[in-house]
Formats: C-alpha cells, structure tokens, sequence
C-alpha cells in the first residue's frame, strides 16, 4: 500500500481515522517529571512505553539491582530445565532508551514535598510518582521464619539467589526424600506459581529421584486452575504430589528450622526440602508511607492507577489492588502500557483513555505441557477492574498432547515476547 | 484506491456492519494494540514462537480476529481475549497494525 492511499484508506475509515493512528498529537506535548520506583514488569514497561509516547516527559527509574531476574521461568529454574541467565535481564537497553536510570534504594517518600529519598541520601523530586515495588513478606505472619531461617527453608518468591538455594536443595536430596512447600491464603504473587512449581518439582522428582514425593500445605481450598492442575497430576504424576487444603489442616502456623519441620493446626511435616511461600504484603517503600491504609495492598483509582491515599503516585503491579487482575507479571506489564499512556494524556492536560488491559498466565505442568487462563479486564459498573463476561476463561479440560505442546511452546514465546520489549 | 486496499477497507466495513451508527473505539488504536505486543512481541515482531503481528495483510488480519471473535475452536487463546473487545476495536487495531 502506498503512504498516500494508506493516508485515503484511513481517511475512508471513519472509525479508525481518529483512534487507529494511535498517539494523540497531544500526548507528544505531555511534559514533566515521572519518576518511577522499581524496574521489574510494571515499572520497566511504564518507563519504556512513556519515552515512546511521551518524549517530552523526564523519565527517572529508581531500582538497586543492576539485573532484573524474573519469577516467572523461575520454577523451570528450581526444576533444573532452565539455567538462571535465561531469566536474568539487564537494565541497559531502558538507558538507551532515554530512561535516566537511578542505581538506588527508594528508601522514603514525601507525598507532599513530591520527593522520593533515596537510601544514598539524595533526593529524587517529581511531578507524578510510579510505584511498581513488587511485594514483601508479612512480618510476623509465621512463627518462627525470617530472612535467616529463609536460608535454610528457602521462599525462592522473589527470584535470585532463593532459586538457586531451592534448586540446589533439590539435587542435592536422595531418592526417596520428601519434599515439603508451604502456600498462603489469597491474595499473593502469582496465584498459579505454587502449584506450577509443585508440577515441575514432581516432574523433577518422577525424572530424577521416582521414590520421592511433595506435600503441599495450603492456606485455601481451592486455587487457580484448579482442575487443570488436578487433571495434569493424574495423568503425569499419579501419587506423587499430596496437597493438603485450608480444611484439613493445611494452613501453615509456624516452623522449625533446625528439625526442618513445618506445622499447621492438624499436621506437623518435616521435609528434606521445605519450600516456604510466606504470606505477603505490598512492598516496604508502599506500605511505610501508608498507601496501603489498613490493609496489605494498595488502594487505587482502578481507571487511572493513581492512589486513594496520595496524589499524584500511581501503583501498579502485584502491590495494587487492581480489581479482579490477578498479581502476575502480565497484568503489571498490561498495566504499565495503559499508564504510560494514561501519564501522557494527564500531562498533556488530556483525557486519560479507558482502561481496557489483559492477563495471560501460562503454566508449565511440564516441559511439553501447558495450561493458560487468559482474561481481558475493564472498568466494571462498580468502577473497579472486571473481567469482561464472555470472554477470557482457562484451557479447555482433556484437551490433546498437541494442545499441550502448543501451549508450552507459546508459554516460551510470550516470556520471549514480554522480556525483550521491556528489557531488551 | 487499488484493488488490495478496496479489499482491506471492504473487510474492515464488513467487520464493523452491524454497528454502522456505533461510535468509533474511545481507545485509541495504538493502546489496544499495545497489549498485543505482550506476546506477540514489540512492534508485532516476535522474537519467540508466538506468530508475530507485523505487516500483515489488513483483510487477513480483520478475518482472523473475527474468527477468533466468533470462537474459533482451533486457537488457544485469541478466542478467549478477542472476544473481549468491540468490533470498532478490533477495526481500531487492524488500522493501526496495517497503518505501521
């Protein structure tokens, strides 16, 4: 097509000729200082979507780490189909980007002042604030756990050494040994990833040391993708995950580290290798400056992102409460796109557009063998985030192989996908 | 107009028939389509074993969403995300792809 009868074609269109070239000329004039605290999915894609469509803007990331190594593909890492490099991504390609990338911890926030402090001391002032902090564990929340005995029962739900200390932990038990991974109760970080990464330890296990087994004590009694979940265990491996609900004692209490022992108000588990996945809250940075109110995430303006607490400070990601989006790296990369955005439109003195954003969980039940819930999210009559009726919904049941492989196959195409636009 | 571009813009009317007098999308085509990309990589280029979405021919791409807006059983998830938007979306999305 030729750039003159394109321009006639799109003219011709008349209800594409305003929406379909995209990028209001407005959102270009959009100016000031965004600065956004956290370089994982929400706040990596926020930076880089608002350089392209608002150059006008200053884009400043605060985040400590120089590497961004991801929870998902973590567990095929736990389970020995994965080296880490594969999931570990650097922050140069955000810098070429015309990001102004701040190597720091954001240790405090100044709502009113509009300043972030920096642990360095310095102070990061700004016109709109992102916050993408990601969670932290509930303080408290098991008797007995903390960042030492995380050493020995490791959570590997924040990815990097964790995951290697649970993979290592793993091959370096016999045959025979009993694998233990404890699960909170709603609402946490990826609500299918405990029960993906029982399904590749099992495969793990049923490859490498077939005598063995793992217990899952769960703090709820039912849990994502449930009955594709079940499906696949019987099919691939039968008697060899146990998984003990919220109603017959599976929610955790406390744990011994020396003995390896787990207890929960019916049971007392111990394991070759305990894999505790803590109860969680918004992270740190949210929490101690209150944004979070009484509760343990933080309350948001579904339609803008912008916090009910704080003006001018958006929070995305898996420390929001984002409607019926669930915490995963898809809703908090779809999220960042619509905020970048919805940033650019308020800046320019504009109309934010609607929220119409999308989550794709894939799991890995194993190697060759996936299973998705897909779901397209909007701003319900209750103006909160509502997944559309009719659409979205899981993989079929007794699907076939190929249907299996192919989700597999797209489950590594999306990471592809996802990690090369926001850190490639 | 040549005779690929009478048959895009016929495809795209024929998406959006039906709801002749329906408001055109109030998302701009570039915000939908960024959710694409997710998967099917920056810019539509797909760097993994997701089919990529760049240049394709508007007519196919205006009929394949329809399908997969009409449930097509042969896909795994397009049926179930394209279902979740407008069919003045789905045009907002087949003239932003095909105007890139």
């Amino acid at each position: 097509m030729s750039r003159s009868t394109r321009r006639q074609f799109l003219q011709m269109f008349g209800a594409a000729s305003a929406a379909g070239l995209g990028v209001r000329p407005t959102f270009a004039q959009a100016n000031g200082r965004i600065v956004i605290v956290g370089a994982g999915f929400g706040g990596a894609t926020t930076a880089r979507y608002l350089r392209q469509v608002a150059p006008g803007l200053e884009v400043t990331l605060i985040e400590p780490l120089s590497e961004i190594v991801t929870c998902p593909f973590s567990n095929d890492v736990i389970a020995g189909g994965t080296e880490i490099g594969a999931i570990t991504h650097g922050l140069g390609p955000l810098t070429a980007a015309g990001v102004t990338l701040v190597q720091d911890r954001a240790a405090a926030i100044d709502p009113d002042a509009r300043l972030v402090r920096l642990a360095g001391g310095a102070d990061v002032p700004y016109d709109r604030l992102v916050l993408s902090p990601g969670i932290d564990f509930k303080p408290g929340a098991i008797e007995g756990y903390d960042d030492d005995v995380a050493q020995l029962m490791p959570h590997a739900w924040k990815a990097g050494p964790q995951t290697l200390l649970l993979r290592d932990q793993l091959r370096a038990m016999p045959d025979g040994g009993v694998v233990v991974m404890t699960i909170p109760a709603n609402s946490f970080r990826c609500p299918p990833g405990p029960y993906e990464r029982a399904s590749l330890i099992a495969h793990y296990l049923k490859t490498e040391k077939p005598r063995s087994k793992i217990i899952l004590l769960d703090g709820k009694d039912n849990f994502s993708k449930q009955p594709l979940f079940e499906e696949a265990w019987a099919a691939l491996y039968p008697g060899l995950i146990e998984w003990i609900p919220f109603a017959q004692g599976g929610s955790l209490l406390r744990v011994d580290a020396a003995s390896r022992t787990v207890e929960t108000e019916f049971h007392t588990q111990s394991g070759d290798v305990v894999n505790v996945i803590p109860p969680q809250r918004a992270a740190a940075i949210a929490y101690d400056t209150g944004l979070t109110g009484e509760g343990d995430w933080c309350t948001v303006n579904q339609s803008t992102f912008e916090s009910t607490i704080a003006p001018n400070i958006h929070i995305l990601g898996d420390a929001a409460i984002a409607g019926a989006m669930p915490k995963s790296g898809f809703s908090a990369g779809s999220q960042g796109k619509f905020l970048a955005y919805a940033l650019a439109a308020l800046q320019a003195g504009d109309e934010p557009p609607a929220p119409a954003l999308i989550n794709t969980c894939y799991s890995l039940v194993a190697p060759d063998y996936g299973i998705s819930v897909a779901d397209v999210f909007r701003i319900g009559p209750e103006g909160t985030l509502a997944a559309v009726q009719g659409a979205g919904g899981v993989s079929p049941r007794e699907a076939s192989a190929e249907v299996h492989k192919r989700e597999a196959a797209y489950a590594r195409g999306w990471y592809a996908s996802i990690t090369s636009e926001i850190w490639g | 107009m040549t005779s690929t571009l009478r048959k895009s813009f016929a495809a795209v009317l024929c998406l959006a028939a039906g709801t002749v007098a329906a408001p055109a999308a109030d998302i701009p085509g570039a915000v939908l389509t960024a959710s694409c990309f997710t998967c099917h990589g920056a810019a539509g280029k797909s760097p993994g074993e997701i089919p990529g979405i760049a240049g394709l021919d508007a007519t196919d791409l205006a009929a394949t969403l329809a399908r997969y807006r009409a449930g097509d059983p042969d896909a795994t998830i397009m049926s179930r995300i394209a279902k979740g938007y407008t069919e003045a979306e789905i045009a907002a999305v087949v003239a932003y792809l095909s105007a890139q």
